[in-house]
């Protein structure tokens, strides 16, 4: 487990992404990145899906990334990777390589990877490619403007779920990525938020670990996307996973574990009261909308809590054997 | 592109007004500033906080919200800091 | 240099170039099924299966994503070729303009065949034709010999340091894919010798940090889109310099046209792929009758050979282009790069032939070359159209 010390003295060591990037003030996204990148201990080579990460650390001739660096279009991160990881895998085999283990980790936001990437993400988890894949979740197409994706939470307003006469916002609730990935039976899958930077920073550490694929779905809070100012990104971030609406936990060989129990949980309204997106909220014949996200959160946290209870000898019994 | 082979944009023009100030002697070195910071505009030595770089800041103020101490505050841009962002005693001149 | 021999086995144009492939030994080979481009990746995965070449092999969950993988295995330092058709080279396209713009050295075979709607599995250029503008080189075998010694020549042409674009290397779907023929294969460490060692200048497992695939803004963008024309404008003197090459090793020269007949011709037929046999017999029956015929195949479509071409076409006084595509609303592909870049005296006309796999029989050729004796009729002719559909001719 890395001391924010430890981090900060790779990052002296080895900068591996770097400031001068056009990412908006306040923006959660280089939080992950520097968090995932500095965790690793060896080489890496980074592939981005396009989106705000991409186009705000990249511009021609700047570049953000100290490390290996590849972004080829928006819905294929995840077979770009594999790709990396198919080369690797020959040239080490055929010597042409040196000895030392390169990770391969691909940094993509939640249109990349619940919409339009879902496809080649799910072909690279069945093949069993190992390589890190990182979704910063800020709930919507951020880097077009706004727009709904589906990882936008019920209710919330975006360019295409504006509230109107008529509309309420997204009239869906969010699709359970996580989920989705853990039935690939892959060996490594958590949830994180840049809040709590040592849990995302163990759970980096263990997914890299892994011989197989590991997925880390890390919330990222939006200034000008959630309505926020951008100072309190930082607050926001926890206070989602206070509230429960954004649990840490971790999905080791299928078994499921929190990883943080909120010791007083907060009031899911603190949070949405704090973002533009969920403004209309706050009236009156909105309640309905705001108890349906409750419930939405709530059953997704004790199912989480079951699951948990239920995997606890999974796991006493595998660190019984490891001690 | 190769890293390096361009200069880094520098991005403090971006603030639209305040700049964080640091009063070294409340800091205790934690770093949640510096993990927290989007544009890597908290510097660090050897896991000892040095200060802002102003160049990349672009005044977020995420900064001081996570400040456990109360050593970073926002200033007006206008405030006179010495190079490390320290604010400067009356007359201009930080002590030590 | 002396020629080197040879075992001569039968194989379909399939097979032999997943031979080409297997000697090659490429490093990643992403794959994804499509009809008539299977027999390729199931040989290749036969080879890889009995032990007999050990390339990773990427089974993966869609032509889009094969390309990406493509893209990803070529950037990083591996030798990475493919192979798709019709749909499946559709839905790559994007990803080949991508892989074009960032450089990579991409070898894929292509078994041409139609697009949908209506969905058929047969031969034409109308996969090829979308891909025209990518930025890849586009080669096409007349035969499954061509198919070979083409797939062969590929990586030099893709990784050369003037060059580094994908090379797609055409075969017409079933025509070529699955006719076996008498093909002549090299020894392994002759392909080996070959095509060399994979370079490119920054592999991303390299150990030096770079960064691709950058967003480039109008200040940008055109000069790098520029230099990538460039790039593969090189490549007609780079698979010039490599067929020559290949010629004097091996034998076999295919240049980036095949003039066949032309000596004195006042007729003659342009065209691409395996309809190149057909009216080659054509031309040699016309010939003993008399008649000052020839034909000129076209290998290499991008970079357009221009020159060459009107070199070939000499003195000729009339010229039908056939093309096995279409670009609807304007004139076919093959014959409006000829009509724009040719400045000889010869009169240009326009004909349509094979779409979705239709047979195109002596008679047809005949039919061409004897309105080639006749005044134009202009517009685009369509040869080989049945009842009715034959008065929709323009």
């Amino acid at each position: 487990m890395a001391s924010l010390k430890q981090l900060a003295l790779r990052e002296e060591e080895r900068p591996r992404f770097s400031g001068g990037h056009s990412l908006c003030a306040g923006c959660g996204i280089p939080t992950i990145v520097r968090t995932v990148l500095d965790s690793i201990p060896g080489p890496v080579v980074a592939v981005s899906a396009t989106g705000c990460l991409e186009v705000a650390t990249t511009r021609f001739p700047f570049t953000a990334w100290g490390v290996p660096w590849l972004h080829v279009a928006f819905e294929n991160a995840a077979a770009v990777a594999s790709g990396v990881e198919a080369a690797y895998r020959s040239m080490a085999n055929r010597g042409r390589l040196s000895g030392e283990r390169v990770t391969i980790v691909v940094f993509a936001g939640d249109g990349g990877t619940y919409d339009i990437g879902l496809q080649a993400l799910s072909g690279a988890l069945e093949r069993g490619h190992r390589f890190l894949y990182v979704c910063y979740d800020n709930e919507a197409y951020m880097n077009t403007g706004i727009q709904r994706s589906g990882a936008t939470p019920f209710a919330a307003s975006t360019t295409t779920s504006p509230v109107g006469s008529v509309g309420r916002g997204k009239a869906e609730t969010r699709k359970d990525l996580t989920a989705i990935v853990v039935a690939h039976h892959i060996p490594y899958a958590a949830q994180a938020s840049t809040s709590h930077w040592q849990d995302l920073s163990v759970k980096v550490e263990r997914a890299v670990a892994q011989e197989g694929p590991s997925f880390l779905n890390v919330l990222s809070t939006c200034p000008p996307g959630w309505g926020h100012d951008a100072r309190d990104g930082a607050r926001l971030a926890r206070l989602a996973v206070e509230s429960r609406y954004w649990p840490l936990f971790e999905v080791v060989e299928g078994h499921y574990r929190l990883t943080h129990y909120p010791a007083h949980p907060t009031a899911l309204v603190e949070w949405l009261e704090m973002q533009k997106r969920f403004a209309h909220l706050r009236g009156v014949q909105s309640v309905d909308l705001e108890s349906m996200i409750e419930h939405e959160i709530m059953s997704q946290w004790q199912d989480l809590e079951r699951r948990t209870v239920e995997s606890k000898s999974w796991f006493e019994e595998r660190d019984s054997e490891s001690a | 592109m190769l890293p390096g082979d361009v200069a880094r944009p520098r991005t403090g023009g971006w603030r639209t007004g305040v700049k964080p100030s640091v009063d070294f002697a409340l800091c205790v070195d934690c770093l949640l500033c510096w993990i927290h910071c989007p544009d890597t505009a908290v510097q660090q030595v050897h896991g000892v906080f040095q200060g802002f770089d102003y160049d990349l800041c672009k005044g977020c103020e995420v900064c001081s919200e996570v400040c456990p101490t109360g050593a970073i505050q926002m200033v007006a841009e206008a405030t006179p800091l010495d190079p490390r962002g320290a604010i400067l005693p009356e007359g201009g001149r930080r002590d030590g | 240099m002396a020629k080197t021999m040879l075992g001569v086995e039968v194989l379909t144009g399939g097979e032999a170039t997943a031979h080409a492939m297997r000697q090659i030994r490429p490093d990643v080979v992403p794959i994804y099924p499509i009809t008539p481009q299977t027999p390729i990746i199931q040989t290749f995965s036969r080879f890889v299966a009995d032990g007999k070449v050990d390339t990773v092999l990427l089974q993966v969950e869609s032509e889009h994503s094969a390309m990406s993988a493509a893209v990803g295995a070529a950037l990083a330092g591996a030798r990475t070729m493919t192979a798709t058709a019709s749909q499946g080279l559709a839905l790559m396209v994007e990803i080949i303009y991508i892989a074009s713009g960032l450089r990579a050295p991409i070898v894929m075979a292509v078994g041409n065949r139609a697009l949908s709607a209506p969905i058929n599995i047969h031969g034409d250029h109308s996969d090829g034709m979308l891909a025209r503008d990518s930025g890849a080189v586009q080669i096409y075998a007349e035969n499954a010999q061509e198919a070979y010694d083409l797939m062969v020549m590929a990586p030099r042409i893709a990784e050369h340091p003037a060059v580094l674009l994908p090379v797609l290397v055409g075969q017409d779907g079933f025509s070529v894919t699955h006719s076996a023929e008498n093909v002549a294969l090299l020894r392994d460490e002759e392909v080996q010798d070959f095509v060399g060692p994979y370079e490119i200048p920054y592999p991303l497992l390299g150990g030096r940090p770079s960064s691709q695939g950058l967003f480039a803004m109008p200040d940008a963008y055109y000069e790098i889109k520029v230099r990538q024309i460039l790039a593969l404008e090189a490549a007609e003197q780079v698979f010039a310099d490599t067929a020559r090459a290949y010629a004097l090793r091996f034998g076999r020269h295919l240049g980036a046209i095949e003039p066949y007949r032309m000596d004195d011709a006042e007729r003659a037929i342009v065209l691409i792929g395996s309809t190149a046999g057909t009216a080659k017999d054509v031309v040699d029956e016309l010939r003993e009758r008399g008649e000052k015929v020839g034909l000129v195949v076209l290998r290499l479509f991008r970079p357009f050979p221009h020159q060459a071409l009107a070199d070939a076409l000499g003195g000729v006084a009339r010229v039908a282009v056939l093309d096995r595509a279409t670009a609807p609303g304007t004139f076919p592909p093959l014959f409006a790069d000829i009509r724009a870049g040719y400045q000889g005296s010869a009169e240009l006309r326009s004909y349509v032939y094979g779409l979705g796999g239709r047979d195109t029989a002596p008679q047809d050729i005949e039919k061409v070359y004897a309105e080639l004796r006749q005044p134009a009729k202009g517009g685009i002719r369509y040869l080989g159209l049945t009842g009715e559909d034959q008065h929709g001719e323009s």
